[in-house]
């Protein structure tokens, strides 16, 4: 039983799955057992997609010590600018939008890295001030205007099939081969745990820093042509605030806001951990009022547990190491 | 090079600030100014068409339009005073909140700047008429009628709303209830919830499944709010539901759902012309401006071709003027005004 305890205490992974399944079958019970359904489980993958998606990229800011909260102004921007070339006709190939998409949140990603990494701005500072130029140039370059129902409709027949699941099926798959196993993955572990070694060690730090920015704008992009698929509109004031949901979810997966610490499965937990609360709340009769402070409390709830069954960890192991 | 580089990086930012609070209009002796709710709304983009229209039209051309970046209050308060330091002479706005603006509106008032409001109103002490787009009463009744005779005369319905604090809809879903209440031919019509999705299409997404989930009678949604109803449209027809949908909604983003057959999700639904309702506000700010109407009612004014009558709201001795009854838009009409707005 203690081994069992030591186990799960260990592993912030497991305990978090714990919390996830406990709260999953709470969830089930209170709405009167419709919450385990296969197309419930499916609409919660699919509504938060883009939440899981870029918690991803954020995952990798965060573990080399940075942050970006410039995400939700570069989905807007990317998202807009492929909604207006299907609103006016210029381009109606669904891939090829999303391949411009992608591509504006690289540059915009791009941007990012290289002002961070060889500006030494900090990373706070420079996504701040990028949020509000990319969300406002959603609303200058376009003109306020806004492209949604008809105008967007073979990005919306896309958002139906399972292309959604597929994507966001991948770039999970890619993003746990490349962090767990490739130098890439290493380096960016290396940064974040010690900035210095990793330099002296021959990692060219600026290099990997500008990769993981530019990275986080691809799957900002991307997500960017995912969020006019599913909810079939692109609005200059789309998904804003959504980036602190991200940041939400990487951390209640155990990844560290110093940096160099935290995995791909603990993100998507995590990112699934909020989903699940997301959907869960209005199902459970709760007034529309009190879901943003029960979702607060819970993030700071399995926070807390976080940190403590860290610590005792910790403490378990160097007691081990007296001995 | 650090401290350029952060100092480039604060103006570029400025800049972008600046620049995401966008305006049209010629500078110069402003005098009559239009704020509507924020930036990015297609729908308050048409308001600020007729009021331009509506100015052009006259000759005027001491006007400005201010878009403010985020729908909040405190973004329509710096809006607002930034427009009595320039020194205008009316204010038409579109509120984010009925009791928000107050003070800033009343140190307006104090420099004799006349307030009036458009969409969505403030106090009535705080303004001096209101350019009401239909009559609380009219949106009301054509909702629930609406929900009576999709449902079938009977049945369960539930309302997604915008905000809690929306003060337009939470007018019309109030008429809504006092009408359904009032009236026995409505009995057998059951409001199970409204729900909030807070004018964003996810949480509008979430927040329509749920209903679906929890009430597995449920007949109609009534969605009085143009992105929750879109939201609303989009996931019942994605999911084939035989819950039909009602509300108000632009024609343009709603034509892909609107349809009598199964394969749409909303057989009609509800909104009245933006663009006549810039135009309104613009002709009452003229006609305050000049003296023609005081804010009481009873007054009237010329607006193009049309006479306009300043009535009374219920329950005060406060004036507003209605632009008309809300129209509908079904499978007939869609296809044309689809191209309108």
């Amino acid at each position: 039983m203690k081994g069992f305890l030591k186990k799960i205490t260990g592993n912030h992974e497991v305990s978090l799955a714990i919390i996830l399944i406990v709260l999953f079958i709470v969830v089930d019970i209170l709405s009167g057992f419709t919450f385990h359904g296969i197309n419930n489980i499916g609409e919660i993958f699919k509504n938060n997609s883009l939440t899981l998606i870029m918690s991803l990229g954020m995952l990798c800011v965060l573990l080399t010590g940075g942050i970006d909260i410039s995400i939700t102004g570069v989905l807007a921007f990317s998202g807009m600018s492929v909604g207006m070339l299907m609103k006016y006709n210029v381009i109606k190939n669904v891939p090829l939008l999303f391949a411009i998409a992608i591509g504006i949140g690289a540059l915009c990603g791009l941007l990012n890295g290289f002002i961070i990494a060889k500006g030494k701005v900090s990373p706070i500072i420079c996504t701040l001030g990028a949020m509000y130029i990319w969300r406002g140039l959603a609303t200058v370059v376009f003109n306020g205007e806004w492209a949604s129902g008809e105008n967007v409709a073979a990005m919306s027949e896309f958002g139906n099939t399972a292309g959604p699941y597929i994507i966001l099926a991948a770039a999970f798959v890619i993003y746990f081969v490349v962090m767990k196993w490739t130098p890439f993955g290493r380096k960016v572990y290396a940064i974040g745990s010690n900035r210095e070694a990793a330099r002296i060690s021959g990692i060219n730090v600026d290099r990997v820093e500008i990769a993981v920015y530019t990275l986080m704008g691809v799957l900002a992009g991307l997500a960017g042509a995912l969020s006019v698929s599913l909810y079939g509109s692109a609005q200059p004031t789309m998904q804003d605030g959504k980036e602190m949901d991200v940041i939400a979810a990487c951390v209640i997966g155990g990844v560290s806001m110093s940096g160099g610490r935290g995995t791909v499965v603990g993100t998507l937990l995590g990112g699934i951990f909020y989903a699940v609360v997301y959907k869960a709340l209005p199902l459970v009769g709760l007034e529309s009022i009190w879901q943003n402070l029960i979702k607060g409390v819970i993030i700071l709830a399995v926070v807390i547990i976080n940190v403590v069954s860290q610590r005792l960890s910790r403490r378990q192991a160097l007691a081990r190491r007296e001995i | 090079m650090k401290k350029i580089l952060a100092l480039v990086l604060v103006a570029v930012m400025a800049v972008a600030i600046f620049a995401s609070c966008t305006q049209s209009g010629t500078g110069g002796g402003v005098e009559y100014a239009l704020v509507t709710k924020a930036a990015g709304n297609a729908y308050n983009e048409k308001e600020a068409e007729g009021f331009k229209a509506a100015m052009d039209a006259q000759g005027i051309t001491s006007y400005v339009i201010k878009h403010p970046e985020k729908a909040t209050v405190d973004a329509q308060i710096q809006v607002i005073n930034s427009l009595i330091a320039q020194g205008v002479k009316s204010i038409a706005i579109a509120a984010n909140d009925a009791n928000a603006l107050s003070a800033t509106l009343k140190s307006a008032k104090a420099k004799g700047i006349k307030i009036l409001t458009l969409d969505s109103d403030v106090a009535v002490a705080d303004r001096l008429t209101f350019c009401n787009q239909a009559g609380v009463q009219e949106v009301g009744q054509a909702l629930i009628d609406a929900v009576y005779d999709i449902a079938g005369g009977e049945g369960d319905y539930a309302i997604l709303s915008a905000t809690s604090q929306a003060t337009n809809q939470n007018a019309w879903i109030d008429a809504m209830k006092k009408i359904a209440a009032a009236d026995s031919k409505y009995s057998k019509l059951n409001l199970v919830e409204v729900a909030y999705g807070d004018d964003e299409p996810q949480k509008s997404t979430d927040q329509t499944q749920a209903l679906l989930t929890k009430y597995q009678n449920l007949k109609v949604i009534c969605a009085p709010t143009t992105v929750g109803v879109a939201a609303a449209a989009k996931v019942l027809q994605d999911k084939k539901s035989s819950v039909k949908l009602t509300g108000l909604g632009l024609p343009s983003e709603m034509a892909a759902y609107i349809g009598d057959d199964a394969d749409h999700s909303c057989p009609y639904m509800f909104l009245w012309n933006p663009i006549d309702l810039g135009k309104l506000a613009a002709y009452a700010s003229i006609a305050l401006v000049k003296g023609e109407i005081d804010g009481t009612a009873g007054g009237t004014f010329k607006a193009g071709e049309t006479t306009y009558k300043l009535t009374t709201v219920e329950g005060t001795n406060a004036s507003e003027i209605i632009l008309g009854p809300p129209f509908k838009f079904d499978p007939s009409n869609i296809a044309e005004w689809k191209k309108v707005y």
